[in-house]
């Protein structure tokens, strides 16, 4: 279960970020805007022939001591940043690919709003449980 | 402060490297502390040789080969260190080897001196130079005084397996192997005297190639080295059959890391990673509890050292990475006591570092490091456990001050250093679980804490950002670079570095306000906030509040009014209260800096660029409209909405614009100065309401000399404060807007709540667009300028336009001007092709100008009409565009103010300019048949087509031949189309007999002249002059012939009544001609005369034959064909000569009645 879920707009600002515990909520902002580092690097590395045909999940974006940070980037090139604990190696790749679909859809419904404007903070209560679902419960 | 920003920016790179470098050199001067690895742990091991008997100090040859051996020493060489030892020099000594291990308890794993020992101290070989030639008179002395050295060598190595070998330093260049009889057998018997292996002796002949010498000693000492080296290994290997599971585990570590380290000497990495990788397996077997804790992750870190840099030397990082993983993971809960935590995170800290720091050499050497795996992200680690740490420390060693030192020091030692590595100093050797003595352990661990407490954890913490911030530069990471030297900053800040804090700080903060991360940004803010306040910055302070009130932070409501409220104090030059969590001894200190600032009363005026800030007044200034006429006032409006928590007063707005003169009209004041800057009731106008926007208009009348200028907005100031007080200039560059607005606008262009409704009285702030700058545009002109002409034009024709102007002013336009011509910023070639007159009277040429330029027109009253009448030669066909301007002055009032303005209104027309007619020419004979060539003095026709091409009427007023001197016309020509008008597709022929005189050579191509047509277009009026086009005759080959014949025969003839016809044949030569005449006969004909003759015809004399033709039948008939036959001139063809004479003629028939000729008959 994911400790922290992040969507960012294409021009790099946060669009939405949940994390718990929320006392760590400032470094877990520095971990997401860190890793749009890695982000951007493999975004550039696909070449623009190619951008069609780019899996969107990134994988593993970088490690740290204590998390594992992933990746997942829209053909919008909005980026989903998923942050899970390094001692839960219960998580398999297959589960972040999940996770990531799900985020993707409710992502994709909260476009689909007609009173959303894009580019804004995400303020659905659809997304929120959507993300709620998948954070580890907060005690 | 845009700047100051600047400058950070092109100083990027310099800083990051300035800060990084003095960080790094302040590491090396600390001392080293327990967690440094220890040197002889960290360099390559190399065989070691000492060399004795080198006075290397005052023997010349001595020094060379020492020289030899020392310098130079590149990667080909051997890897041997060498030194200069005395010959009596004493060895460690050796302790007596144990023949049982049974009642042996070993009292540590590894000692500190070990390794240093086998580096340094004890040689694999040492070698003895001694000077000695085969033939020195004095071999036998000499001799045993060479046994007597190796034997003192021999005897301070006892017990050890190091070899010895002698080195014969010699004058002379020896003879090859074999040849020195004397020397062979002198070799035999030194080797003797010393108890040598032959293969120990050597000769170092001291000529001109000592180094290549050398080179070859030190091959022939580094086999000696490792061989000893190997004995070495075979050595400490033989112990282990002595060793149990139970007492020895210790030994077990030790034997395989002295392997481990006795291979590397030997140079035999790849087994020495072996035994190192074996040794490491084996540490954690060991039993580990509390007390050995220290020594088995000390040992656990060298032995792991060594693997990773192995591996990196095997060019395999990734094992390095999986082994540094898997030692991380293994030690990581190994804490060991918990009052002395802090040393667990400093080592953990020391191993992030050291691998930092070995992948970062193996970089330097060659290895390609990735983004996500470089050795930042170790450096990163190690600076983590390092803050870890350091909060360990405080929380562990914040003893009360009374708690001193403990007496004696137990970590006080009798040599001075520890026996074993990773030992406590009160208890070494000791090994079981329970510490012997608990009042022991107590002051040593209170030892330890209070000597933590002294460390400079801040210093040690930043050196490793810094070494990371470094690293992820490289590696294309600029966030992560931000976010390491936000914690450099951070860190600073707590080491009380406020300068260096905010340095860092506002360096980076720019990075996070353009990617919008707020919650960041408020963060660092808020650090940057309180090393201002502890600093007494006043511009700082003022700078990094306003952008905390404002619409970027994300602070709690109360935090927000907090602050504004401080920065009201600001304002009023006060003191401000001091910000939370504050150290308290800096936050005295700032109270007395700020108090001292609050007295000083100059310097109190600041200006503060906010472009690239996020502050808490917006401010919008625009135009009415992108453009206004002269005759009109120019409205602007600035709006300013504050997002602060408390409304705020400001007490002077002003728009600076790039005419300066303006400025004036752009001003709001404060009425009365020197009111409290709180006081916001009484001047509802200088209040901002949190949230709701104010507008100011304004409003000027611009310049006359402005018409055509951009005025700008150069810069709109808002002054907060007073000017007794403290006053600060919020300074908008352009029309407004921050470093979030850009984006903000472009949102709220996306929205659809712009097409909601807003009441009246409130203005949307984001429907609200920044217009910075206007055109002043003349007055819109009055007047009427119509164009009368028939298009298109005809090439060379005086084209007619008129234009009529008409005022529609209710003032007198004066000044009136036309330019009338062509447009200019055409093709350049037009300029030429073009003639522009007024004067009908002529045709206009190359002096008239292409554009006529202020023709002047005098005054025109309101409603007068004015024509003019232009006329254009366009002397090339195709469009052209002409331009008609007209422009005058009058005057107006504007908001009360009398202007004089010009006005000016432009007419273009494009005109396509046509061919009026073709003309096309023929030579043509007498008979109208076509000819290629005429001939000289015999009569031909000029045959001239004229077609109309031209949409008008072309009137031709008359043609004209003018005849070229080698042409003549037969008769007075005449023209033939005077006056005949030509609609369009219509032709007019015209026809003219000529003739050519002689020419010089017999054939020559002769121009013929020009053509003239007069015309003009039918409708033109009668004062339009008459154009001329001349064109020019195409040439003709004119040829001399020899004879000519015509015929002299009537126009017809009739049936069976007689007809006569006479040839006449000229000759044209000064040659007397003999003719051939032949009359074919014909059915058509019956005919009298002569059939067949020859003639001679006299040089210019005419010869002529007459003939009776009695026609048979009626209508065209042939006639008879005459042959003609020149026998000078056989080339001069019958066909030529025939084409002169008529081929037939019409015969009519006989008469039936009253016909006189058949009553004749």
């Amino acid at each position: 279960m994911a400790v922290c879920v992040a969507v960012i707009a294409k021009e790099n600002y946060p669009l939405y970020i949940r994390c718990v515990p929320t006392q760590s909520e400032l470094k877990f902002h520095y971990t997401v805007h860190t890793s749009l580092d890695v982000v951007e690097e493999k975004i550039s590395a696909v070449g623009k022939a190619m951008a069609d045909q780019r899996e969107l999940y990134l994988g593993l974006l970088y490690p740290t001591e204590d998390y594992k940070v992933y990746g997942y980037v829209t053909n919008s090139k909005v980026k989903f940043v998923i942050v899970v604990d390094s001692s839960n190696t219960s998580l398999r790749d297959n589960e972040i690919r999940s996770m990531f679909r799900k985020l993707h859809n409710s992502f994709t419904d909260v476009m689909c709003n007609p009173f959303y404007n894009p580019g804004d903070p995400i303020q659905s209560k659809a997304f929120d449980g959507t993300v709620s679902a998948m954070m580890v419960p907060s005690c | 402060m845009a700047l100051n920003v600047a400058r950070l920016h092109c100083s990027k790179s310099k800083f990051t490297q300035r800060v990084v470098g003095c960080r790094s050199s302040c590491l090396r001067k600390m001392s080293p502390t327990q967690w440094e690895l220890p040197p002889e742990l960290c360099c390559r091991p190399m065989a070691f040789v000492a060399l004795t008997g080198l006075d290397v100090v005052y023997n010349a040859v001595h020094r060379a080969i020492w020289d030899a051996f020392c310098a130079n020493r590149r990667a080909d060489r051997v890897p041997i260190s060498f030194k200069v030892l005395p010959g009596d020099h004493e060895y460690p000594k050796c302790r007596t080897k144990r023949t049982s291990y049974e009642w042996y308890i070993p009292k540590g794993i590894l000692k500190t001196g070990w390794m240093n020992k086998h580096l340094n101290l004890v040689p694999a070989l040492v070698v003895l130079f001694y000077e000695l030639d085969w033939d020195d008179a004095q071999w036998k002395e000499k001799q045993s005084e060479c046994a007597t050295k190796v034997e003192i060598v021999r005897t301070s190595l006892q017990g050890r397996n190091t070899k010895v070998a002698v080195v014969l330093i010699q004058k002379k260049t020896p003879l090859p192997p074999g040849e020195d009889v004397v020397a062979s057998e002198r070799a035999a018997a030194l080797c003797n005297a010393c108890d040598l292996s032959a293969k120990s002796l050597f000769v170092l002949p001291h000529t001109d190639h000592l180094v290549g010498y050398i080179i070859r000693l030190e091959n022939a000492f580094y086999e000696h080295a490792q061989t000893y080296y190997y004995n070495e290994i075979r050595r400490v290997k033989s112990h282990k059959e002595f060793l149990n599971k139970t007492t020895h585990q210790l030994l077990f570590v030790r034997h395989q890391f002295k392997t481990g380290f006795f291979s590397e000497l030997k140079q035999d990495t790849q087994n020495a990673l072996k035994y190192y990788k074996t040794a490491y397996s084996l540490i954690h077997e060991l039993r580990a509890h509390e007390t050995n804790m220290l020594e088995i992750k000390t040992l656990a870190g060298f032995i792991n050292y060594k693997i990773c840099r192995l591996c990196f030397q095997h060019n395999t990082p990734l094992d390095a990475i999986a082994q540094f993983r898997k030692h991380i993971d293994l030690c990581k809960k190994k804490i060991g006591s918990a009052e002395l935590a802090f040393e667990h995170t400093a080592w953990m800290s020391k191993q992030f570092q050291s691998f930092g720091d070995l992948f970062d050499e193996a970089i330097k050497l060659g290895l390609t490091a990735i983004q996500t795996q470089n050795p930042g992200f170790y450096y990163q680690q190690a600076a983590c456990y390092a803050q870890e740490r350091k909060q360990q420390a405080t929380q562990l060693c914040s003893h009360e001050p009374s708690v001193s030192f403990p007496t004696p020091d137990p970590l006080e030692t009798n040599s001075g250093a520890l026996d074993f590595y990773g030992q406590r100093p009160w208890r070494q050797g000791h090994q079981s679980i329970d510490p012997p003595d608990a009042e022991k352990e107590k002051q040593g661990i209170l030892a330890l804490q209070l000597k933590e407490r002294d460390v400079l954890h801040s210093e040690l913490i930043i050196a490793l950002l810094s070494n990371a911030v470094a690293q992820f530069k490289k590696y294309k990471c600029p966030r992560m670079k931000s976010h390491l030297m936000v914690q450099m900053g951070e860190e600073y800040y707590n080491a009380k570095d406020y300068t260096k804090a905010l340095k860092l700080l506002d360096y980076v903060m720019c990075d996070y306000r353009t990617e919008r991360w707020w919650t960041l940004l408020t963060s660092i803010l808020c650090t940057a906030l309180k090393c201002s306040y502890l600093m007494g910055h006043i511009k700082d302070y003022i700078t990094y509040s306003m952008e905390l009130v404002g619409r970027a932070s994300t602070l709690r409501e109360d935090q927000k009014s907090r602050i504004e409220k401080n920065l009201i104090r600001v304002l009023m030059n006060e003191v401000p209260e001091p910000e939370p969590e504050c150290d308290p001894g800096s936050v005295k200190a700032a109270q007395v800096l700020w108090s001292d600032r609050v007295s000083l009363a100059s310097n109190n005026e600041f200006t503060v660029e906010v472009q690239d800030y996020v502050p808490f007044i917006q401010c919008k200034a625009k135009f009415l409209s992108p453009s206004f006429h002269v005759d009109e006032p120019v409205q602007l409006h600035v709006y300013l909405r504050a997002d602060c928590p408390h409304p705020v007063r400001f007490a002077k707005l002003c728009v600076s614009l790039s005419n300066q003169e303006y400025n004036q009209f752009c001003l709001v004041e404060e009425a009365c100065k020197g009111k409290d800057v709180l006081e916001t009731s009484s001047q509802q106008n200088m209040c901002l309401v949190p949230g709701k926007a104010r507008k100011y208009c304004f409003k000027f009348v611009a310049k006359t000399e402005d018409v055509g200028r951009k005025i700008e907005i150069t810069h709109v100031d808002l002054m907060l404060g007073s000017e007794s007080g403290r006053c600060v200039y919020l300074n908008w560059r352009g029309g407004g807007g921050d470093a979030a607005s850009t984006h903000e606008a472009l949102q709220a262009s996306r929205s659809f709540k712009r097409r909601t409704r807003v009441p009246e009285q409130q203005v949307d702030w984001e429907a609200i667009s920044i217009q910075a700058s206007t055109m002043i545009i003349s007055r819109v002109p009055r007047i009427s300028v119509q164009l009368h002409h028939d298009s298109p034009a005809l090439t060379n024709e005086m084209y007619c336009m008129t234009v009529t102007i008409q005022s529609e002013e209710d003032t007198v336009a004066r000044d009136v001007s036309l330019t009338a011509g062509l447009k200019p910023g055409q093709d350049a070639n037009l300029t030429q092709m073009t003639y522009v007159t007024l004067n009908s009277s002529e045709v206009c040429d190359e002096a008239h100008p292409a554009l006529l330029t202020d023709i002047s027109i005098g005054e025109l009253q309101p409603g007068q009409k004015i024509e003019k009448k232009l006329y254009i030669r366009c002397v090339s066909t195709g469009s052209r565009i002409f331009l008609f301007h007209v422009s005058y002055a009058m005057s107006t009032t504007v908001e009360g103010k009398d202007i004089t303005c010009r006005c000016h209104k432009d007419e273009t027309v494009t005109i396509d300019t046509v061919v009026p007619f073709d003309v096309a020419f023929k030579f043509v004979s007498t008979k109208f048949e076509h000819l290629e060539r005429v001939y000289v003095d015999v009569p031909f026709l000029l045959m001239t087509d004229i077609l109309s091409a031209s949409p008008w009427p072309v009137h031709l007023v008359s043609s004209e031949l003018q005849l070229a001197s080698n042409m003549a016309a037969v008769d007075e020509p005449q023209s033939q189309v005077e006056g005949v008008v030509l609609q369009t597709g219509e032709c007019a022929s015209e026809c003219f007999s000529l003739r050519c005189p002689p020419v010089q050579n017999g054939t020559s191509t002769v121009a013929a002249g020009h053509y003239l047509i007069s015309w003009k277009r039918k409708s033109a009026c009668a004062e339009t002059p008459v154009v001329k086009t001349s064109m020019i005759l195409p040439h003709v080959i004119v040829e001399t012939i020899p004879l000519y014949v015509h015929a002299d025969l009537p126009s017809f003839g009739r049936v069976r009544e007689s007809l006569p016809v006479r040839y006449h044949i000229e000759n044209r030569t000064g040659l007397v001609q003999d003719v051939d005449l032949s009359v074919e006969p014909s059915d058509a004909f019956m005919f009298s005369g002569l059939k067949q003759v020859r003639m001679r015809i006299l040089p210019g004399a005419e010869q002529e034959i007459v003939y009776n033709f009695y026609p048979l039948m009626a209508g065209y008939q042939n006639l008879p064909v005459l042959n003609i036959n020149l026998l000078r001139f056989p080339n001069i063809s019958n066909q030529l000569l025939r084409r002169f004479l008529p081929t037939r003629i019409f015969i009519k028939p006989q008469g039936r009645n009253g016909d006189a000729s058949i009553a004749a008959a």
